[in-house]
């Protein structure tokens, strides 16, 4: 029955200007599941193995400004709530998770990691 | 003296004494890829800083850039790459290769660089507020516009 919603859903919404649902839809309809806020958190503040965690730039709590890790440059929030700039851009988002899940996890994530982070970004308020 | 002479000698010690602070003047030029895509991370480094050797083999390895992934799509590192070439170094830049003939990819490892901070010792690098020798803006608050004189300077505790 969820799976029928969500394909419903997924059929009735517009193509237009990109949003930061239409990412999470579109990582939803690949990965074949809903995203998951707490494992998005859990996925953002946590080491995969490398030095970095995303909240080494992002900051734990991505309503607030960051900072780049290694050159300290200022880094806007990355939760929509606070920057409303944020995942209304294909060719950006596909960039920064095909660079940061490198430098993170030293591999892409996968399309159900990207729905739980942006189940996770989404609901932040 | 003719007139001329004079007119010629008073240029040249307008333009001598000018000298100094122009030789630390890095005017970067505007370039929107090159500003979207290299300053979102650092500082948008003068392309005068390296030669075009040094910037060829930087735009040739994207994926481990200063240990990150700095990846672009092929079209927009074509443009930086060119950008960077058409703007690179210069005769105070000299060539900035390495011991072995290899460019150098390190603005702070370049003989300009050294010569220029060699009153400052490795420790002040160290301190929170600076953190690296690559983050210019920490002393050279005008970094950004290109000015990297000695009167702009001041140096974090």
């Amino acid at each position: 029955m969820r799976i029928v919603l969500l394909v419903l859903i997924l059929a009735a919404t517009p193509v237009f200007a990109d949003t930061p649902r239409d990412f999470l839809n579109r990582y939803e309809k690949e990965a074949g599941a809903a995203g998951n806020p707490t494992r998005g958190g859990q996925f953002f503040v946590k080491r995969h193995g490398g030095e970095w965690s995303c909240s080494s730039c992002h900051t734990e709590n991505p309503t607030v400004a960051g900072r780049h890790a290694k050159t300290d440059k200022p880094i806007k929030p990355l939760a929509p709530v606070a920057n409303a700039e944020r995942f209304t851009d294909t060719a950006k988002v596909d960039k920064w998770f095909r660079r940061n899940c490198n430098d993170v996890l030293s591999r892409e994530c996968s399309a159900s990691e990207k729905a739980d982070l942006l189940a996770f970004l989404i609901g932040q308020k | 003296m003719t007139s001329t002479t004079k007119h010629l000698l008073v240029l040249l010690s307008v333009v001598a004494w000018s000298l100094p602070a122009q030789a630390d003047r890095y005017p970067v030029p505007k370039n929107p890829v090159f500003d979207e895509e290299c300053a979102s991370c650092h500082l948008a480094f003068p392309p005068q800083m390296l030669d075009a050797n040094s910037w060829r083999a930087m735009m040739n390895d994207l994926t481990k850039h200063f240990g990150t992934d700095a990846s672009l799509d092929e079209k927009r590192r074509v443009a930086i790459a060119d950008f960077l070439n058409a703007n690179a170094g210069g005769r105070k830049t000299g060539v900035t290769i390495d011991a072995t003939g290899k460019p150098l990819l390190r603005i702070t490892q370049t003989e300009r660089f050294i010569r220029k901070h060699r009153e400052v010792s490795p420790a002040v690098y160290q301190r929170a507020s600076i953190k690296s020798p690559a983050n210019c803006t920490a002393c050279h608050a005008n970094a950004a516009a290109g000015d990297y004189e000695e009167r702009g300077i001041r140096i974090p505790k």
